[in-house]
């Protein structure tokens, strides 16, 4: 007791460690989005839906790559939600260079952006490429396989909502077990999507050895911003894999977006993990463990877990959480409060 | 719309439009707004500081704003830093996380600042060419003639003793409240032109008033006549009561003499008070006789353990009955009943003790109030007052122990404030109206996600051989970088502390951030009522309210 200031562990920036912004930190610490100069590369009026969380990780993540290029970027957008409701002809919200091809081919004319810059000698322009989960995991997935495999210098940015929202609802292979779409209804022995299906993209990334893969969450924009900033500073070929809740296909309140993805990752079911070269890097510990239920719950895409017999599902879904945490060590002290 | 060219693709032939000309806020039904709720410390302080704000300016380094703003409410911040029973902490929401802010000991951090840096008050208000009369100068009368002095009424303060302070001096004792500390704020407050008259024992208000061409006055005169219980004995000499003693303490260079052995009857403050302070003056043994369990006792369970750390000892459910022709004092064992009342075993036991010291409470001395026509008094022989603080009689009015209250520092200090405010409207012929109360800012309307862990910090303590032999201060203050830290976790429950959330988390871009401190605004434009700003607002800064159509 008695030198306190030799005993005490200062940390000084405790209220708002977490927000965007923190008032008592530099300017170059707090987040992009806490800027009143980010560039806003979605700007209002469009027409996602009220709490849509593609929208809010896509000008995440494409404020965060104009800060790190200083505005020297063009982003090449598959097919779908995001493509939609920001362009419906002949309005934009991009406030950035902005390409639209195909539903299945963001990755090809990314990397042929890329190589249109490299033979200009403008290779200080880089090149985001970004779809939704369908245009990832299914239709874009051989264009994709193929711009990491040629390590073509591209950004892939996949908005995993997971499920094919923008025609109304329907699985893909980024669609978790039991979810309820409208091809994966409710009914049945095995209610919703069933067990032992689906692929897990960032893996099958890391398995091409590019130089950088990694996943993030719309509910850690420190830890969003970071990983952006990381991967627009690699060449060769990267892919980040955002969870983005869906208001309208999961059934949850508008209000909840974020709080949903923030459960995702404390149950373990979304771990925030990167990878270099297929080597597992690092993760972000969580902070407040919570049973998958309570992530759950709040989506009427789960509704019928908690009606009889839903319970060995339950089980089922806390098993693959756990397999998560033990695989990323989840669990572990985290080293210091992340700012 | 667009302009047409004809002699192009049709998939090109519109010019490029920005989404901004579709004003999606015509989606919602419900409107985010932000708004100032009350955070539930500033609900709890009977002074009615404003604790989150000058937590907020504490925590940015600006002591002297921070003192400041304790100030508008508070007179006393080093004083109460010390001796407030700080209920704030009580109600403080960071508890739903690790612990309570500490709030009191940034308080006194604050107030020991402003005394070692001479910062001062200034009279902003024009003289009103009223004059107020305070009696007596304990808390109430001090924080009464402060918030006077600042309206700009001419305040002049009788006080019966030869220092000022009351119970402040008379009863906290000096190893909880220094007296420099005491003498320093009270000089501040003096400093702004109070005037004092020492030894002046008021005896007659009206002639008082009369005489010194007073338009008001505020009578605080505490509560200092010390209850008795008829306990037989061969030598009264024996006997002395707790407030008697701790006034002594102050009043006379010698200190009373208790003997080897002390024994204290009560469960109060007071009774933990007298027996701490006899162990400083070498009583070997100091027991407090209390008749109920130690659950029971009035006073505070931490108060209750320092004692005990500096070896007092507690013997509960026990009455005294007599001190026997030996000397020797007759105890009775007690029991709960069922109602959970102490009820006589009719079991015996003796303690072999010098002295004893009565801690049984205190009565208001009404005699001469009484006599004012309309006062009133009340149950338990206290004042009454309206809730102006006026007794029935007009422009008398009254706080502090004499009235019917919890009976602490701060309650007398807040009993001032409210006071001074009705006097000053009342002298210009209005009433005062306290603004509405904001809705309360409790644990749910917070999003604790946000908040990093960050374990209070405790004040380091005297050792427990100093605190047995010496009257020093027994809690230490924080320094400055303890005091930062912890005015840091605060969570600013309520109240907007521009951590750029609700601009960072909006799909819509609808919220505009103004800069640094003008906070924010929402761009209702765009905004479709989402509530993710809401939702996500970690201290309760944003409601959504139904639109109406
Ligand atoms: C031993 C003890 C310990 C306490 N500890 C704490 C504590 O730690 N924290 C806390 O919050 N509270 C504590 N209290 C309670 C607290 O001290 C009182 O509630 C508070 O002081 C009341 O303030 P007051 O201004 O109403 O009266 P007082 O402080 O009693 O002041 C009244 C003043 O009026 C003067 N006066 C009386 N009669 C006349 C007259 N006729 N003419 C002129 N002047 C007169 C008196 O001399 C005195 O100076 C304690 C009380 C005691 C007895
Ligand atoms: C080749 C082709 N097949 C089908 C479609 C119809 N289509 C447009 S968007 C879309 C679904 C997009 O889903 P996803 O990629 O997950 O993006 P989301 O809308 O969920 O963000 C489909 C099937 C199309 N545009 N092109
Ligand atoms: S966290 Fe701060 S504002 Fe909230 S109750 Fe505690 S001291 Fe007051
Ligand atoms: S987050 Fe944006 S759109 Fe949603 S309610 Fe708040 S201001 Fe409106
Ligand atoms: S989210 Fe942050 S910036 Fe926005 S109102 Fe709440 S405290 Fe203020
Ligand atoms: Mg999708």
């Amino acid at each position: 007791m008695s030198d306190m200031t030799a005993e005490q562990k200062v940390k000084f920036y405790q209220k708002g460690t977490f927000t965007a912004g923190n008032r008592l930190v530099d300017q170059a610490r707090r987040s992009v989005q806490a800027s009143m100069e980010r560039s806003n590369a979605i700007t209002s009026g469009h027409r996602a839906c009220q709490g849509c969380g593609e929208a809010l990780g896509a000008r995440y993540a494409l404020d965060a790559a104009m800060r790190a290029t200083e505005g020297q970027l063009i982003a090449v957008n598959a097919t779908g939600c995001l493509e939609v409701f920001t362009t419906p002809y002949p309005e934009t919200s991009w406030q950035v260079p902005w390409i639209h091809s195909l539903f299945g081919n963001a990755a090809a004319v990314a990397s042929g952006v890329a190589a249109a810059m490299r033979v200009k000698g403008r290779e200080q322009v880089r090149v985001v490429a970004q779809g939704g989960d369908g245009g990832t995991t299914d239709i874009g997935f051989g264009c994709l396989s193929g711009m990491f495999e040629r390590n073509d210098d591209v950004l892939y940015i996949c908005y995993d909502n997971e499920a094919y929202m923008n025609t109304g609802v329907q699985r893909s292979s980024a669609t978790p077990p039991t979810a309820r779409t409208a091809t994966t209804p409710a009914v049945g022995p095995e209610p919703g999507n069933v067990f032992g299906t689906g692929k897990n993209l960032p893996l099958i990334a890391m398995a091409h050895n590019i130089p950088y893969v990694a996943t993030a969450s719309v509910a850690n924009l420190h830890d969003l911003e970071r990983k952006v900033e990381k991967a627009v500073a690699i060449r060769g070929a990267r892919y980040i894999h955002i969870f983005v809740p869906c208001p309208l296909g999961w059934g949850s309140a508008s209000h909840d977006t974020i709080r949903i993805a923030r459960l995702a990752s404390e149950c373990g079911l979304f771990p925030l993990f990167e990878a270099e070269h297929g080597e597992v890097t690092g993760s972000i510990p969580i902070r407040r463990k919570v049973p998958v239920e309570e992530y759950l719950r709040p989506q009427k895409r789960f509704a019928h877990l908690f009606k009889d017999g839903g319970g060995e599902r339950i089980a089922r879904l806390q098993r693959m959480a756990d397999a998560n945490i033990k695989r990323f060590d989840l669990l572990r002290e985290a080293e210091e409060a992340p700012l | 719309m667009s302009k047409q060219h004809p002699d192009v693709p049709f998939a090109i032939t519109l010019d490029i439009g920005s989404s901004l000309a579709n004003r999606t806020g015509n989606w919602r039904t419900e409107r985010p707004v932000y708004l100032d709720r009350l955070p539930p410390c500033n609900n709890a302080c009977p002074a009615g500081e404003n604790i989150q704000a000058w937590l907020g300016q504490a925590e940015e380094g600006d002591y002297e704003a921070a003192w400041r703003e304790v100030m508008r409410n508070n007179p006393l911040p080093a004083i109460m830093g010390r001796a407030c029973y700080h209920p704030c902490e009580g109600a403080c929401n960071r508890s739903a996380l690790d612990e309570v802010i500490n709030i009191h000991a940034v308080e006194r951090f604050l107030g020991d600042q402003a005394i070692e840096k001479n910062w001062g008050p200034a009279v902003e208000a024009a003289p009103s060419g009223k004059k107020v009369l305070v009696i007596g100068a304990g808390p109430s009368g001090l924080s009464a003639a402060f918030h006077l002095r600042c309206q700009g009424h001419t305040v002049t303060i009788h006080e019966a003793g030869p220092v000022p302070g009351g119970m402040m001096r008379f009863g906290i004792p000096a190893y909880r409240l220094p007296r420099d500390i005491v003498q320093a704020e009270i000089d501040r407050i003096l400093a702004m032109g109070v005037a004092l008259e020492l030894n002046h024992t008021v005896e007659d208000i009206q002639t008082e008033m009369k005489n010194g061409g007073f338009d008001a006055c505020f009578l605080a005169i505490g509560a200092h006549l010390a209850k008795r219980v008829d306990i037989p004995t061969p030598d009264a000499g024996k006997i002395l009561d707790a407030i008697g003693l701790l006034r002594e303490m102050e009043t006379s260079d010698n200190p009373p003499l208790l003997g080897r052995r002390v024994v204290v009857y009560g469960g109060g403050n007071t009774a933990i008070d007298a027996a701490r302070t006899a162990k400083r003056l070498g009583a070997e043994q100091a027991i407090i006789v209390y008749r109920r369990t130690r659950e029971m006792m009035p006073a505070h369970d931490f108060e209750v353990d320092e004692a005990l750390a500096e070896g007092v000892i507690l013997n509960w459910l026990t009455t005294i009955k007599e001190i026997d022709d030996s000397g020797s004092f007759v105890v009775e064992k007690m029991v709960l009943n069922d109602e959970g009342w102490p009820e006589p075993t009719g079991e015996f036991d003796t303690i072999e003790a010098d002295s004893l010291v009565l801690a049984l409470g205190q009565n208001v001395d009404t005699g001469f109030i009484a006599k004012v026509p309309g006062v009133e008094i009340a149950k338990d022989g206290v004042i009454q007052v309206g809730p102006d603080m006026m007794t029935g009689f007009e422009g008398l009015f009254a706080g502090g122990d004499m009235v019917p209250s919890e009976r602490t520092v701060t309650v007398a200090v807040g009993h001032g404030k409210k006071a001074a405010r009705h006097i000053d409207a009342w002298l210009r012929g209005e009433r005062y109206e306290h603004p509405p109360r904001h809705e309360l800012a409790d644990t749910d309307k917070l999003n604790t996600w946000y908040y990093a862990d960050a374990p209070k910090t405790v004040q380091p303590e005297l050792d427990v051989i100093r605190r047995q032999t010496s009257f020093d201060e027994v809690h230490h203050g924080l320094d400055e970088t303890n005091a930062l830290y912890e005015a840091r976790r605060c969570l600013s429950c309520g109240n907007c502390f521009e951590c750029d959330n609700c601009y960072g988390v909006c799909p819509d871009n609808a919220v505009i951030k103004l800069g640094p401190g003008k906070r924010f605004e929402f761009n209702y434009d765009y905004c479709k009522g989402c509530g993710i700003c809401a939702a996500e607002c970690p201290c309760g800064a944003i409601e959504m309210i139904p639109e109406t159509v």
